[in-house]
């Protein structure tokens, strides 16, 4: 499709014997939450490290804003668009709140080949930052250092550090996991905010919350896309009720 | 301001450098201790920033400083000594090394950069051996020191301390401000998270290849600091015993603020000297003594004064 803004064709990779990735392809449109479910081990991390730029596929094709960005190392496609978070946090724990997404910031601000000017006294980076930090309501913890936060407050951070480089796609890999219950409402009244101004590839296991906020679903079983469609397509689907959301839907 | 507050006791130590000669520490012997401390400070600065800054722990830092010795022994041989020429080949040629090997190291991290830079200072040590023109294993005597636009200032023993005092305070405030930059900021978060630092659309690469460089450029300096001080250079300046000497002088001084390696470069030089003075066997109480002060002092010496407080707190 030409209007969408991630485009996979026919994406291959193995581990060894294990086909992870099984001749997968997907589009994802400009805007909106475009979900992938499926079963543990179904090949999702895999496949978002392939997207992002962390892995290489062993065949096919990824299309990114219109480029095909299959070969390109990851910190080139961070720099077209792509944001990722990490399903095991990645937060730089030494650094601040605040500072850990003043960095994401300074990524889209010009050289970072800059020497004598402290970073941290750089208003227009902490300015950026603090409004991301607010988006994601984590203002009033912009100076803790990010390895003493809670876990919840880990990926709202993550959150946004991925908001500030203001990308064309968000990648999320699982960020209700671990999330205490009043956390994971916030998040997803966050996430059903920000769909309206970002694409967003949403790997979620939390169901409830997958059909509350996703346009589009494709489900993932042994490396295999089985499904994609609306919502309600999905949820309707015989086989996907039969592999994976018997117990669930 | 807290700015203030952590610049306080390096300008207090720079201070104090400066008023040795007048307070008791004008002797010669002691002046030369304090010069050879201040030099191998001016390494360690280049070498915390490396360690401390991008998290690249080097075995291979003292090649870079023998290759500023012997950028003045090669010129020294073809009777050039004017500072204008000496000062930048000492430093370019530190550098370039840096900038040669480095372009193979920073693409590693961990146990590789270590062996890396430790094998690359290995081949520059017996190449230096080898040079036969200047002395082989036995060294190079210089014929003389360093000249300044052609005056001999640097045979002033006060004339060498200050500008070895000048370049040393100058090099600790250009590793803080490098470190605070924005340049800074992207290695010292490579150093906790490379693959974060990825996906945010650095490539860490270049910028540890950078702070390789700035650092080889600092030890050249310091290199030919070292040959105007002892006004002899050999191979042993590029032994890799010469960058453990280094390391510990970085890790015992704290890799949390530049000044431990100053503090660290002291420490080690007047403790060396000073049990030597004591007994023959110095290395048998020299060794144990680092031990304890690596398992005790969490920051190292200049975490020292934070962590007094919280003792005398808690
Ligand atoms: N680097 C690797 N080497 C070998 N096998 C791997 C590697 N990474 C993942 N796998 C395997 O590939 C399969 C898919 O893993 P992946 O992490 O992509 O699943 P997932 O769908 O994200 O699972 P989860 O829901 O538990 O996060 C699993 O069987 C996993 O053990
Ligand atoms: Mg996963």
């Amino acid at each position: 499709m030409a209007d969408s803004i991630l485009a996979l064709e026919g994406l291959r990779k193995r581990f060894g014997g294990l086909t992870v990735t099984d001749d997968v392809s997907l589009s994802v449109a400009p805007r909106g939450i475009h979900a992938v479910i499926g079963p543990n081990g179904a090949g999702k991390t895999t496949l978002i490290h392939q997207i992002s730029g962390t892995l290489r596929p062993d065949a096919g094709q990824i299309r990114f804003a219109g480029r095909e960005v299959t070969h390109l190392p990851l910190h080139r496609r961070a720099r077209l668009g792509l944001a990722r978070s990490f399903q095991i946090t990645a937060v730089l724990p030494g650094f601040s709140a605040l500072e850990n997404v003043a960095l994401a910031v300074q990524a889209g601000a010009g050289s970072s080949f800059r020497f004598f000017r402290p970073a941290a006294g750089e208003a227009r980076l902490n300015a950026a930052a603090m409004a991301a930090l607010e988006q994601v309501g984590l203002a009033p913890r912009a100076g803790v250092k990010a390895g003493a936060l809670s876990h919840g407050e880990k990926r709202q951070l993550e959150l946004a550090i991925a908001l500030a480089l203001r990308p064309k796609l968000l990648l999320l890999d699982e960020p209700l996991a671990g999330a205490g219950p009043e956390e994971t409402e916030r998040l997803i009244l966050l996430l059903g905010r920000l769909k309206a101004d970002y694409a967003i590839l949403l790997v979620e296991h939390d169901m409830q919350a997958v059909f509350a906020l996703a346009e589009a679903v494709s489900v993932l079983v042994y490396g295999r896309l089985i499904a994609s469609g609306a919502p309600e397509a999905i949820r309707a689907d015989p086989a996907v009720r039969a592999a994976y959301l018997g117990e669930d839907a | 301001m807290a700015r203030w507050r952590e610049a306080a006791l390096p300008l207090l130590l720079f201070a104090l450098l400066g008023a040795a000669p007048w307070i008791g520490f004008g002797e010669g012997y002691v002046l030369t201790l304090l010069a050879r401390a201040m030099i191998l400070g001016i390494a360690a600065l280049g070498l915390h920033l490396l360690v401390g800054g991008a998290g690249l722990v080097s075995l291979g830092h003292a090649a870079l400083l023998g290759l500023g010795a012997y950028a003045v022994v090669a010129l020294d041989a073809a009777r050039i000594t004017e500072a204008l020429w000496v000062a930048p080949a000492a430093i370019g040629g530190g550098a370039l090394f840096a900038l040669l090997t480095g372009a193979v190291a920073v693409r590693t991290s961990g146990v590789q950069f270590i062996m890396i830079t430790l094998a690359f200072a290995q081949m520059a040590f017996f190449t230096a051996g080898s040079l036969s023109v200047y002395g082989g294993d036995d060294g190079y005597t210089l014929y003389g020191r360093t000249e300044i636009l052609g005056r001999r200032w640097l045979e002033d023993r006060l004339v060498f301390h200050y500008l070895c005092l000048g370049l040393l305070a100058a090099s600790w405030g250009l590793v803080v401000a490098i470190l605070a930059s924005r340049f800074g900021r992207v290695l010292r978060a490579a150093r906790e998270n490379a693959l974060r630092v990825a996906a945010l659309g650095f490539n860490p690469a270049p910028y540890r290849l950078l702070a390789y460089v700035i650092a080889g450029g600092m030890a050249g300096l310091a290199g030919a600091l070292l040959a105007n001080a002892t006004e002899f250079v050999a191979p042993s300046y590029l032994a890799w015993q010469r960058s453990g000497d280094l390391l510990f002088m970085v890790i015992l001084g704290g890799l949390g603020a530049p000044h431990g390696a100053v503090l660290g470069a002291l420490a080690i030089v007047l403790l060396e000297e000073w049990l030597g003075h004591w007994t023959a066997h110095w290395r048998l109480i020299f060794g144990p003594l680092l031990i304890l002060s690596v398992l005790f002092l969490k920051g190292g010496l200049a975490g020292l004064p934070a962590q007094l407080r919280g003792a005398g707190r808690g």
